[in-house]
């Protein structure tokens, strides 16, 4: 019987199959650990005289309390506070104490984790990757089942690899049609969430099919599946090609010479076969689409960046009348008007979302030879995209806009590390939620691309990049 | 974790649909390396003013709302991030059931290792939850029924395992630890 791409990888992972009594044993490849999910779950094993049972499975690193300034001169590193040290002191404890391969703090391979794990090659297609993070979705984009699992269940995989899952249903989404010059994957992801709405993948698993997905770089793809569960679903998955095998071919956890040879054929039988049925499909154009922007809090409510905020009013819906208006109170926005030139306080450019050297470039093509109007952070996604961003000069762009450069780290995506805006303040953002105070207490958060996030640091106002990307 | 079979208590509603975790409990209380006191952050920004002054109009701080132990929220309740301080923070503040008309699949997932019972309702008699602040429900895990407010009883999806390990107090870690010999042998054969 045909299979989808999905399937193919759940087979592959069952240990015991499902029965009515019980959810399937489900193997995991790959767990990737923080500082954040994770002490409660070390804990546990350590009450319970437990091990870490496949170390050499389990990659560490660390990134939401971590300073994005640099280390002082004394040597230490400028924390926000005890609590963040707390934290990233009982990793670097943990991961010692259970021979866990951790890069932490320091270490020139540190980084966000979700930018960190395939860089080092440790996401590879058909695997099973499990992290305590819901952006884990991030992984499919290389053709691997990845989602995210919370500190419970952090513990089981660590002391079992294991975990106890219900099969969840399968969502087909099918973008035909070229992306116009502009339009990137998180456009093209916003546009996805707000057609599907926000908890519409709920209990799916989405494969992301059809010609302008295959267009998409592995950074884009990256972009489309960290973004699916902001529709719900826990993992978006998109199939292996020349693509994947040449951006994973030599990283430090890939197999190399033989290995690699029969890896790659085996990883060339992963896509869904002709004729695989799925339990849902959806599909859309993508050559009509534009540069996309968030008004609301929540990642579905979402416009083209020439277009105009929706008006209550027009809802005959009364829950999502209320939901809209609830939305518009907290950002301070009025029905119908334009979002473009809406005045911004701050801008973000970083993330596991939009972190990534592709990203840095982009939001470097608009900000060169322009100043920035607000307070501008580009935060790399890790010490690799740093190291590569400063060797073509995107380091010397940015500051010379007037922006500031950082230290990797998730930043003001969800503002632990003490990166973030204060109430009031709008904020365009290259992250993932714009739930209320998610960049700060009161703070007010639009979602877009790297492009769109520069041209608007350039205005000091949401703006369209694009007439500023001309002859560049 | 205690074994649960019936949950009575007078509800909680909060209508608002696509309730995330940030909302729950906001990401500065994150930094913790325990689990203990989350109740006190349990809706943060929304329950204070400022760091501690509580806002009257929340609904939580509404005297009405002192020792209920079921929340009735809107559609989609628990979305977005993975972190399981949202429902030890339920947990910890008193909550041991909430309900919807669809719940996020991580948070239920963790909810339920917690003993926190994710209850789904049909529409219908969702509304009427919706529709009376205050009223007793009964919950039954064994026979997955609420009893609502009208006498009448409305039928709610539990996995079988869910269930089993709910009214027996069964953590799921040992039940995992308990595969090893198929656990090895999987990893044999890769």
């Amino acid at each position: 019987m045909p299979r989808t791409l999905f399937e193919k990888v759940w087979d592959a992972h069952v240990v015991k199959p499902e029965s009515p009594d019980t959810p399937a044993v489900l193997y995991v490849d790959l767990h990737l650990v923080h500082e954040v999910t994770s002490p409660q779950a070390f804990s546990v094993l350590r009450a319970r005289g437990l091990k870490v049972r496949r170390p050499e499975r389990t990659l560490a690193t660390m990134d939401h309390s971590t300073p994005t300034l640099p280390r002082r001169p004394d040597g230490s590193w400028p924390f926000a506070d005890a609590q963040n040290e707390a934290q990233v002191r009982a990793l670097e404890e943990n991961a010692r104490d259970f021979g866990v391969e951790l890069h932490g703090l320091g270490d020139d391979a540190q980084g966000v984790v979700h930018v960190f794990g395939p860089e080092r090659g440790a996401t590879q297609p058909g695997m099973t990757v499990v992290c305590g993070d819901s952006h884990t979705a991030t992984h499919g984009a290389f053709g691997a089942l990845a989602f995210g699992i919370g500190t419970s269940e952090v513990g089981h995989v660590l002391a079992t690899q294991c975990l106890l899952q219900r099969r969840p249903r399968t969502l087909a989404v099918r973008v035909d049609g070229k992306l116009s010059a502009g339009v990137t994957a998180k456009d093209l992801v916003l546009a996805i969430i707000a057609r599907i709405g926000v908890g519409g993948g709920t209990g799916h698993v989405i494969e992301y099919q059809g010609p302008a997905i295959r267009a998409l770089s592995m950074e884009g793809r990256m972009t489309l599946c960290n973004m699916s569960i902001e529709a719900g679903a826990r993992a978006g998955m998109v199939a292996p090609d020349d693509a994947t095998f040449q951006w994973l071919a030599g990283r430090p956890r890939t197999p190399k010479g033989a290995a690699w040879e029969a890896a790659v054929a085996a990883w060339r039988r992963l896509p869904s076969d002709a004729g695989a049925r799925f339990d849902r499909e959806v599909a859309i154009d993508g050559a009509v689409l534009a540069p996309m922007i968030t008004f609301g809090t929540n990642p579905s409510q979402g416009i083209p960046v020439n277009g105009r905020v929706p008006d209550p009013a027009a809802e005959s819906d009364a829950q999502a009348r209320s939901t809209l208006e609830a939305a518009l109170r907290y950002m301070g926005l009025r029905p119908g008007q334009a979002i473009a030139g809406q005045k911004i306080d701050a801008v973000f450019v970083g993330s596991c979302t939009n972190g990534r050297l592709e990203d840095l470039r982009a939001a470097a093509s608009v900000l060169r030879d322009r100043k920035v109007k607000v307070r501008t952070l580009v935060v790399p996604g890790s010490h690799a995209v740093k190291r590569a961003a400063e060797a073509e000069g995107l380091d010397r762009i940015v500051k010379a806009s007037g922006a500031e450069w950082r230290e990797p780290g998730c930043s003001m995506c969800i503002a632990m590390n003490g990166d973030d805006i204060k109430a009031g303040q709008y904020c365009v953002s290259t992250s993932n939620r714009n739930f209320e105070g998610r960049q700060g207490k009161g703070g007010r958060t639009l979602l877009a691309s790297p492009l769109t996030a520069a041209a608007s640091a350039v205005a000091g106002a949401v703006a369209d990049a694009r007439p500023l990307m001309e002859g560049r | 974790m205690k074994p649960i079979t019936i949950i009575e208590s007078r509800i909680v509603v909060m209508p608002r649909e696509n309730v995330d975790t940030d909302q729950i409990i906001p990401a500065r209380f994150l930094k913790v390396t325990d689990k203990e006191g989350l109740g006190e952050a349990l809706f943060c920004d929304w329950r204070y003013e400022g760091v501690d002054k509580p806002r009257p109009d929340f609904v939580l701080n509404r005297p009405e709302a002192r020792g209920c132990q079921v929340l009735v929220a809107g559609d989609n309740f628990g979305c977005g991030s993975s972190r399981e301080h949202a429902p030890w923070a339920l947990v910890d503040y008193g909550f041991r059931a909430v309900i919807s008309t669809r719940i996020a699949d991580i948070f239920r997932n963790n909810a339920l290792k917690n003993g926190l019972v994710p209850v789904v309702l049909e529409p219908a008699a969702h509304a009427k939850l919706l529709a009376a602040p205050g009223a007793k429900v009964r919950i039954d895990i064994g026979a997955q029924t609420v009893t609502l407010p009208d006498g009448s009883t409305a039928p709610f999806p539990l996995d079988g395992f869910a269930r089993y390990c709910l009214m027996n107090g069964v953590d799921e870690l040992g039940f995992l630890l308990a595969q090893e010999e198929a656990i090895a042998k999987f990893e044999s054969k890769v």
